[in-house]
């Protein structure tokens, strides 16, 4: 990309207009002009307790007082009840995963991580939960034991995570 | 009201720097409209997939119509993720059955490489939650199928190579279809020593980045008969199912819940037995955008038990000749996945199977008359389930 934009600037001067050659076909390209940044700003307003529990180390979901439905990710509303009477309480620590993955290929907005872990596990009282896996993905298999862990992540914030449980 | 293909058209997949965007769509509309027979005029409906994002036009269904100097004909934009195409053909099935139109253009299309890779890696990888997955843990669309990998392998015992031979033989048929992106066999040596991409897939179990554009043009059972089509097939049923966003919100991660229900749906209205279905269908295009994806689709097709997926790859029983033929157009694998064409895509190779046009070494023996086709959008957060015939229902 940064080499079609450097000959678009220079056919700019040179030949009138912003294009380029794509190397491999040889056709003609037009580099756009026109540059998108993309930023979405999203409401947690509804949900802000569970960042207040993340702080304190705590993974919060929602339960509905009528049916007893716990939700994670937490949700407003309970549509089995059609009603928004909700309390937060807090997960079990503790689970089993369920799978993995290690993202080799990152999107452009996590490269500056080294290849991570993406895991889900299933939690004591039966909430499924993703995160990323702290450790050697080697050493963890499917079935085994893993635990709950909020710290802060690189990028200064905090966010919870998915660790092996030893023995 | 029964409705039919008349008509087909699929251009060249791959990286198509040589044309735009409203170009590479005519290179389907045109042959598609040539070989129905119709005009302009004929056509009441026009139903375009397209995913976007990555391409510069938003205002598809418009450009085409103007590029294509269609009138009077009325126009959607359709997307389910990668199943966009088969959500297409679901808009002007149920326009035609409904009564609403008579002759319908349904176009799937994407041009992915206006964006550089990485681009398309970003966006691709927010087709799930995008708060509770993406913005804070990066999953990527093939970490997403790779989860499904993983718990297959652990579940059921398969490996990397097992994996490696769908790949192997996707290529093996793309290399046989003149419109693939890869037209070449690749070796299970090649496939087990490409990089990493998401553990455990690497480079050879993943579906390219692509461009390309198919078209169909379908038609009521009253204009066949008045227009006197001979060439034709016939969409017997439609299944249709959807998943949590969130995967952390569904029970297993070695099937998708949303390909079972679309299957089973599919297969009770077609009349086919759901036990064995495969008995009563000559051949399949199933979603492979990964590999272990059509292990799986084995599974939720009913094409084998729940388990016993990996062992119609291993013996070879999805190559022509064996229980079913699958994806002998090279599938996403090897032909390509162009995010909105892939459904009409599928829709195009039943066509050409059914009727017996497919190329030399790709042609399968029709014998029941059908042939199925399964879209995946997302990881099972949409499925359509398509079964096509040459008699109708
Ligand atoms: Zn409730």
């Amino acid at each position: 990309m940064e080499d079609l934009r450097r000959a678009a600037e220079t056919n700019i001067r040179e030949y009138g207009f912003p294009v380029a050659i794509d190397e491999k076909s040889g056709a003609l390209q037009w580099v756009d002009m026109r540059d998108l940044t993309v930023k979405y700003i999203i409401s947690i307003e509804n949900i802000q307790n569970f960042f207040e529990g993340l702080k304190e180390g705590k993974l919060l979901a929602t339960k509905c007082r009528k049916c007893g439905e716990v939700f994670f990710p937490p949700q407003k509303d309970c549509p089995r009840c059609m009603d928004e009477d909700m309390d937060w309480i807090e997960l079990k620590n503790e689970g089993t995963l369920d799978t993995l993955t290690v993202i080799f290929v990152r999107p452009p907005s996590f490269a500056a991580y080294d290849p991570y872990t993406v895991a889900i596990a299933t939690l004591e009282d039966g909430v499924k939960v993703t995160a990323w896996l702290k450790g050697d993905p080697k050493k963890i298999k499917p079935g085994q034991k893993v635990k709950i862990e909020v710290s802060r992540r690189k990028e200064g914030y905090f966010m919870y995570e998915i660790v092996p449980v030893e023995g | 009201m029964s409705v039919a293909i008349i008509g087909v058209g699929h251009s060249r997949f791959g990286a198509r720097k040589d044309v735009n965007v409203p170009e590479l769509a005519w290179e389907a509309i045109k042959p598609a409209m040539q070989s129905a027979n119709v005009e302009q005029k004929d056509i009441d409906f026009m139903v375009v997939g397209t995913a976007g994002l990555w391409s510069s036009e938003a205002a598809v269904p418009p450009l085409l119509y103007e590029y294509g100097m269609f009138e009077d004909v009325g126009s959607m934009r359709v997307e389910a993720a990668c199943a966009t195409g088969n959500a297409a053909i679901r808009v002007g099935y149920t326009a035609i059955e409904s009564g609403e139109a008579d002759a319908v253009l349904v176009v799937g299309l994407e041009k992915m490489q206006e964006s550089p890779n990485p681009t398309v890696i970003e966006l691709i990888g927010r087709f799930g939650s995008y708060f509770w997955e993406f913005e804070n843990f990066g999953l990527t669309f093939p970490g997403y199928y790779a989860l499904h990998a993983t718990a297959y392998m652990a579940k059921y015992g398969a490996t990397e190579e097992d994996f490696a031979k769908v790949a192997v033989k996707n290529h093996h048929y793309g290399a046989k279809n003149p419109k693939a992106q890869f037209q070449r066999e690749i070796s299970l040596e090649q496939a087990i020593n490409s990089p990493y991409v998401a553990w455990p897939f690497k480079l050879f179990d993943c579906s390219p980045i692509t461009d390309g554009s198919a078209a169909v043009i379908l038609a009521s059972e009253e204009k066949v008969k008045e227009w006197g089509i001979e060439e034709k097939i016939w969409i017997l049923s439609q299944g249709v199912g959807t998943g949590t966003a969130n995967l952390s919100r569904r029970e297993s991660f070695t099937s998708l819940k949303s390909a079972s229900y679309a299957a089973e749906v599919a297969y009770r209205k077609a009349g086919i037995d759901i036990d064995a279905p495969y008995r009563q269908i000559d051949g399949a295009d199933v979603h492979d955008c990964f590999t272990a994806a059509e292990i799986i689709a084995y599974e939720d097709l009913r094409f084998a038990k729940r388990g016993e997926g990996v062992e119609l790859i291993r013996e070879e029983q999805t190559y022509i000749g064996g229980r079913i033929p699958v994806n002998v157009d090279g599938g996403l694998k090897a032909k390509g996945h162009p995010i909105g064409a892939t459904g009409v895509s599928q829709a195009v190779e039943a066509f050409k199977q059914l009727l017996n046009k497919a190329e030399n070494g790709r042609q399968i023996d029709v014998k029941n008359g059908r042939y199925l086709a399964h879209n995946v959008g997302g990881t099972g957060h949409y499925t359509y389930v398509t079964i096509y015939g040459l008699e109708k229902r």
